[in-house]
């Protein structure tokens, strides 16, 4: 209660009376002696007592003041208008905006306002002049939304959440909860909805950060699967703009494609389809946001050459940078593997030649990498015989273009290699922003091998096993894919129709050349083409076939492969078949291997439990159908 | 000062309350049957002595001398020493005549509470006043006062105070559960008047050991009061003190049913306690009811204020809370053009609609006053086109309720250094205006469209006044800005409030004047004198024309803006004046005081037509709901009451603020009540609920005894913080969107 502030040095607070603060009689005796004055003791203890009551009453009238200035402090202002009211004259001197600071002296029970001394020659000739207060001034903001805003129980939500309307906040956590829970429908269910949901612009940096999570659960394959699911909802949903979050979630996915995660200790932990599956997102984000990535395709080619590069790293950390690689298209292939090849090739060779028993699981590990290389290098060297003949046969009918469409897709689609890559002129894709980031210059400097010699050298390397690679993959893969391609068909269209037909142009040749023995597996499988389709063939088989057989065949007789024959009455029967897409790409290279059937069927399972091909683990190409994506590996 | 409510601010009251009070024969020296005009008298001179005192403090002499001519006082008591003492002695004998003059009739309130009406208590009244006559002689003080003040002449043995206490304190602790809680009621006024006799007496120590003893047994509520109690100890400190006057000038009411009124008076004779007696009989009304005693609770929701419950009668009054009749809205031809500008297509279609929805209201509310009983200013045209465009506002109004809550949107005032003392909106939310303690009142523009001067004299006079913009013309673009200052007041401006048709703005400052300013040329138009001390609060009437003002003087005037003069004085509070607001029908006016009581005024005859008690602590905001049905009240103990006007009674209690609450605002629908508070929060009510749930039965409206539903919690919708900023001021939009105001305040 001892606001008064007047008598600074004289007031005492005495124990007794708890209440109020008192004037001792001895202070009012030196007050008047230092005016003049003698007083007796009587006169003194009487002054003092009155002294008290006045203050305190100057005091509680000053409260209302202070009450309605609508303040919790009392100002010596407060005070003065106080004593002004009640005739008395006010203190002048102690005028402050601001508390004062009641100090405490140590000896004696001696309180005092704080008065510093101003320097008045500093003050007068100082050049800071001070710029005087800022302005006063009204800011409106909307606080409470429809009467919404910290009701919401905070919990577990990331700080930056809370400032979430209601709604958002209980969706993101529904959501993170469901995709992150137990329960596989409901996770289905939250990454469709993610997929689709056109309202959540507003949470998308909270996911983006809930993604980047990764790395703390890098032990937890499930986990990181589950987000790179939501990676990839979110890079499908069509409403979203990823913007510069975009590169969060490459990081991420580069992440899981390219650490040695601490999952892959436990050699039971099936990692490598995780690195597949990031791959696979990986491409998806290049191929569909490529706008937003450019910038990084560069920075990520070379951090995949680095791991590459670099013997430490663990093999499963190579074998990402492979299916990385892989992802990023063949021409990433080519610059960054194909040239590092043999300098890998030792490394790999001697892994595997180590049949000891301790070496036996980086074996086993060195065996996927090589499946990995394999898978890479064979869809380069497609690529790069459908490039050479694209650039040779530029001016391919136009009317193959619906048929071809089709065919180019399916040629790609058998789970390994990434959608038809746009190669001479693309509009859209990756090859766009390889040009727009610079890339293009790059390119063009670095000399490309040609194919010839390309394959030359990559059959060094793995002999029989290219070729056979080749003949395998349909043997393998084609089987389980009856039922699901067809609703392919149906969603592959809307989207890359563009693409499509990019790639088809190329077809003709492609199909030129392995068009030979179409029946032995083709006729089982196939399905009355529909009447359009049959027709467009005959002419593909036919013409185009002619123009391009002498570089096909500069190339496939290395893989001892016979110039192709054509038989065009069977050839169009396959490739029209909706279901056929997958036969059709395996047969091309099946045509060396129609004298033996037999023994061809048996390599490739040989080679299937030694390498196990990318894209081949149980339930492969059921999901790919869903997707756009060219390459799934199914988790 | 023609319209001074000469002694009728008190109509309350002398009807029949006292046939119950004791008589008993030793008690009163006049026969029984005088003692009722005795005592109406009694409390008409002092509430006389009162108001002659306020007045001769504003220097008001003519006024004071009118007052006397008319009240019958012929000679100023301070100049009559000798006629004062001689109408102590004298009317202790006599005990008569009206036409005796205010001292001899005051001195004979001194003489009547010498119980046994023995002659040597007499001698020492005398003596007594005599003294304090001398006293004031020194002082500039009012001699009047001290005749107050005699009443607590009367000798005691002042070491039997605290025996006579603790027996009652015994006794009531004693008797029944439900008596005790009515007869605790005693305790409190008892205490601080036998506190005052020991002081009054020199009985300094036995005071303060008094004092001691027994303050701790006070209701926690009373602390302020306490407070101020315990630092009177001396005599000479009594006068001038006006928490003391408080007591004093009013006689502190109690209900008490009437079997406990029985049990006390037993008592108090078998004991012969008189001492006790006499100050019951003296300083307290004790208003007895017949039937069951009230419950713990049922007091304790009442009580509280400086003196007391209100009487019952007290708030019987007819008060004729319902809404005015729209006026017809002729819409006007031009209209149809800036309809079809808002709204595209069928403008013709709206306006009848427009004009049933208003036909609606058009029905005379049983519960309404007479439409011309307060004379209102006629509509100008652009009050009608402002209506309209209320009317436009209102069609897209959100509906509030539990389930839709507003959003609220936050003023913030930088910058200012702790001084915001005052905020207002206009109706129309385009305008905010700030008091500041720094004298100043600033007004912002809250839309894009800037504050304009009107050009000066010689500009104007160029203007071409026949063309069609002449309104746009006369506005000066040089001074467009977002915000004008206002200089005119020398002490901070507490209240500020806006015209309803945005050409003017009200302030009220500590210098004592009210100003009325300019919203076209930013200039003050008018300093209303007439309180002099700090005026706390102000306000525009709903029409317009009226505005109401209070302060520090206790007194709420009523002044028209084209008098400089008030038109009505509102006298009867026991403390400041601490806000003021208008009923939405403007025929009354609400005041909120520090004597924690709310009154209503009559704004016709200037009557008190409702005295709300319950609050404990100053009441700072009001809010009438939009019907006009009720009231809500915000005080420093951070309780927000809700009251029916009709009934004058209490029918609700919200609590959850934490401090003082500075802003009460009805939603547009009253479906929501908004409250903002020193604790940096704003919190929301359903207003429709607490409403809805009371259900006044007859016997509670004639009893006034009520049962509050301990339903707080159910009813707050809704907790707001703010960063650091006390909200001082609540406003709803036409559409409902709540806007919030207040300083930042950064330690």
């Amino acid at each position: 209660c001892s606001r008064s502030t007047e008598f600074p040095a004289k007031m005492t607070e005495t124990r007794e009376e708890r209440r109020f603060a008192e004037v001792p009689r001895e202070s009012i005796k030196l007050m008047a002696e230092s005016a003049g004055v003698e007083l007796g003791d009587d006169v003194a203890a009487m002054l003092a007592e009155d002294v008290c009551y006045r203050l305190r009453e100057a005091t509680q009238n000053s409260s209302q003041f202070m009450r309605h200035a609508k303040r919790r402090k009392l100002t010596v202002e407060d005070f003065n208008r106080a004593l002004r009211w009640s005739n008395t004259e006010t203190i002048c001197g102690y005028g402050a905006q601001d508390a004062l600071p009641f100090r405490p002296l140590k000896e004696g029970e001696l309180f005092f306002v704080e008065d510093r001394e101003v320097n008045l020659v500093e003050l007068a000739l100082a050049t800071n002049i001070p710029k005087g207060c800022a302005e006063t001034m009204v800011r409106v903001h909307v606080s409470y939304l429809d009467g919404k805003g910290n009701l919401e129980p905070q919990g577990t939500v990331p700080s930056a959440v809370q400032s979430l309307s209601d709604d958002l906040l209980k969706y993101y956590q529904q959501i993170t909860r469901a995709i992150l829970g137990e329960d596989p429908h409901l996770m289905k269910v939250a990454l469709l909805d993610l997929q689709s949901n056109s309202k959540i612009a507003a949470l998308l940096p909270y996911f983006v950060y809930v993604i980047s999570g990764v790395k703390s659960v890098s032990h937890d394959l499930d986990q990181l699967n589950r987000l790179l699911h939501m990676v990839k909802s979110l890079v499908q949903n069509p409403y979203l703009y990823l913007g510069s979050y975009v590169r969060s979630l490459v990081s991420s996915v580069m992440y899981c494609i390219l650490e040695p995660l601490a999952a892959s200790i436990n050699p039971l932990n099936d990692h490598w389809t995780l690195r597949d599956y990031a791959a696979l997102l990986l491409s998806h984000i290049f191929w569909t946001h490529g706008d937003l990535v450019s910038g990084l395709y560069h920075q990520i080619l070379l951090s995949l050459q680095k791991v590459l590069s670099d013997p430490v790293r663990p093999l499963c950390s190579h074998y990402g940078a492979v299916v990385g690689l892989h992802a990023l298209g063949w021409k990433a292939v080519e610059r960054v593997l194909y040239p590092h090849l043999p300098a890998y090739w030792a490394n790999l060779q001697a892994v595997l030649d180590d049949y000891s028993v301790s070496n036996a699981q980086v074996k086993a590990d060195g065996h996927k990498v090589y499946g990995a290389i394999l898978v890479a290098v064979e869809r380069l060297l497609k690529m790069k015989a459908v490039s050479l003949s694209a650039s040779a046969e530029g001016g391919a009918a136009a009317l193959q273009g619906s048929v071809g469409g089709m065919m180019g897709f399916r040629e790609s689609s058998p789970g390994l290699s990434p959608p038809p890559e746009p190669l001479s002129e693309p509009p859209l894709g990756i090859a766009s922003h390889l040009q727009a980031g610079g890339a293009g210059c790059q390119w063009e400097e670095w000399t490309p091998v040609s194919l010839p010699d390309m394959y030359c050298e990559l059959y060094s390397f793995f002999g029989d096993s290219l070729a056979v690679r080749f003949s395998t993959g349909p043997a393998l893969g084609g089987a389980p894919s009856a039922t699901p391609i067809q609703s392919s068909d149906t969603r592959k269209e809307p989207g890359s129709g563009a693409a499509n037909l990019e790639s088809t142009r190329k077809m003709p040749q492609l199909t030129a050349n392995m068009n030979i023995s179409p029946r032995q597996d083709g006729s089982p499988r196939t399905e009355p083409a529909p009447p359009s389709l049959a027709t467009a063939p005959g002419r593909l088989g036919g013409a185009p076939k002619r123009k391009k057989g002498g570089q096909s065949r500069d190339i496939f007789p290395k893989a001892r492969f016979p110039p192709p024959q054509v038989g065009p009455p069977a050839f169009s029967f396959l490739i029209g078949g909706r279901q056929m897409g997958r036969r059709c790409q395996g047969r091309r290279f099946q045509t060396s291997f129609t004298p033996t059937p037999s023994l061809t069927s048996l390599p490739p399972r040989a080679y299937a439990h030694k390498l196990p091909v990318i894209g081949r683990v149980s339930k492969p190409v059921r999901r790919w159908t869903c997707s756009h994506y060219s390459l799934y590996l199914p988790l | 000062m023609a319209a001074v409510q000469d002694g009728g601010s008190e109509p309350e009251g002398e009807k029949e309350p006292q046939p119950e009070l004791p008589s008993d024969g030793s008690s009163a020296p006049a026969a029984t049957p005088a003692s009722k005009p005795e005592e109406q008298q009694q409390q008409q001179q002092q509430t006389l002595l009162a108001v002659l005192q306020f007045l001769k403090r504003n220097k008001l002499i003519e006024s004071v001398d009118a007052l006397r001519r008319e009240a019958g006082l012929a000679d100023e008591p301070d100049e009559a020493p000798g006629s004062e003492a001689g109408g102590g002695v004298g009317g202790a004998a006599a005990g008569s005549a009206d036409s005796a003059d205010a001292s001899a009739l005051l001195s004979r309130v001194a003489g009547a509470a010498q119980s046994g009406a023995a002659s040597a208590p007499c001698n020492i009244s005398f003596s007594s006043i005599v003294l304090f006559i001398v006293l004031s002689v020194g002082g500039e003080d009012q001699p009047d006062v001290s005749v107050v003040l005699s009443a607590y002449s009367q000798q005691g043995d002042p070491s039997l105070y605290q025996v006579y206490y603790s027996g009652l304190k015994k006794f009531i602790e004693s008797v029944l559960d439900c008596h005790r809680a009515e007869l605790s009621q005693l305790f409190y006024p008892l205490f601080v008047h036998m506190y005052l006799e020991l002081v009054y007496n020199n009985h300094e120590s036995e005071a303060k050991a008094f004092f001691e003893k027994f303050s701790g047994d006070q209701e926690c509520y009373y602390q302020d009061d306490l407070r101020v109690l315990s630092g009177l100890t001396k005599k000479e400190h009594m006068k001038g003190n006006e928490t003391l006057l408080d007591f004093r000038t009013s006689k502190f009411v109690l209900r008490i049913s009437r079997d406990s009124y029985q049990l006390l008076k037993r008592h108090l004779q078998e004991r012969q306690n008189n001492q006790i007696w006499n100050i019951i009989q003296e300083h307290l009304y004790i208003d007895i009811f017949d039937g069951m005693p009230r419950s713990k609770s049922q007091i304790d929701s009442m009580s509280g204020s400086l003196a007391g419950e209100a009487r019952r009668e007290a708030n019987k009054a007819k008060v004729f809370y319902g809404l005015l009749k729209e006026p017809e809205i002729e819409v006007p031809l031009d209209d149809e053009d800036e309809e079809a500008e808002n709204e595209e297509g069928k403008p013709k279609k709206k306006k009848p609609k427009k004009d049933s929805m208003g036909s609606k209201s058009k029905k005379q509310d049983p519960n309404a006053p007479q439409q011309n009983r307060i004379p209102l200013p006629e509509l100008k045209d652009s009050d009608k086109l402002d209506k309209i465009m209320y009317m436009k506002e209102a069609t897209k109004r959100i509906r509030l309720g539990p389930e839709t809550l507003p959003s609220i949107c936050f003023y913030t005032f930088l910058n200012v250094y702790q001084g915001l003392t005052a905020v207002d909106f206009t109706d129309d939310s385009s305008l905010i205006a700030g008091g500041f303690a720094d004298s100043t009142v600033r007004v912002w523009s809250v839309t894009p469209k800037k504050l304009r001067k009107v050009k000066s004299a010689a500009d104007l006079s160029l203007i071409d006044k026949e063309s069609d913009d002449v309104l746009e013309r006369i506005m000066d673009e040089k001074t467009a800005s977002e915000s004008k200052i206002l200089y005119g007041h020398s002490g901070p401006v507490y209240g500020v409030s806006f015209s309803p048709d945005r050409n003017y703005l009200l302030s009220s400052s500590e210098d004592g004047t009210v100003r009325l300013w300019s919203l076209q040329t930013f200039t003050c138009l008018v300093a209303y004198k007439g309180h002099n001390y700090p005026v706390w609060d102000t306000q525009f009437s709903p029409y317009g024309y009226y505005f109401v003002s209070g302060g520090h003087d206790r007194v709420a005037r009523l002044w028209a803006t084209d008098h400089y003069q008030p038109l009505r004085m509102f006298a009867g509070h026991l403390g400041d004046i601490t806000c003021t607001r208008f009923h939405p029908n403007s025929n009354y006016v609400a005041t909120g005081s520090a004597d924690r009581t709310i009154r209503l005024w009559d704004v016709l005859n200037g009557h008190c037509v409702r005295v709300f008690t319950g609050h404990k602590g100053p009441i700072h905001s009001l809010a009438f709901s939009p019907n006009g049905k009720y009231l809500a009240s915000g005080s420093t103990d951070g309780r927000v009451l809700l009251w029916d006007l009709g009934h004058g009674l209490m029918i609700g209690e919200l609590k959850g603020h934490t401090d003082t609450v500075y802003a009460l605002k009805f939603s547009r629908d009253g479906e929501i009540l908004a409250s903002g508070s020193m604790d940096n929060t704003v919190r929301l009510w359903d207003a429709f609920k607490a409403f809805d749930d009371v259900e006044t039965d007859d016997f509670t409206a004639a009893t006034g005894h009520i049962h509050l539903p301990d339903n707080s919690q159910e009813l707050l919708l809704g907790t707001y913080l703010t960063k650091a900023t006390p909200v001082i001021h609540l406003h709803f939009t036409r559409r409902n969107l709540l806007l919030a105001a207040g300083s930042y305040n950064s330690q």
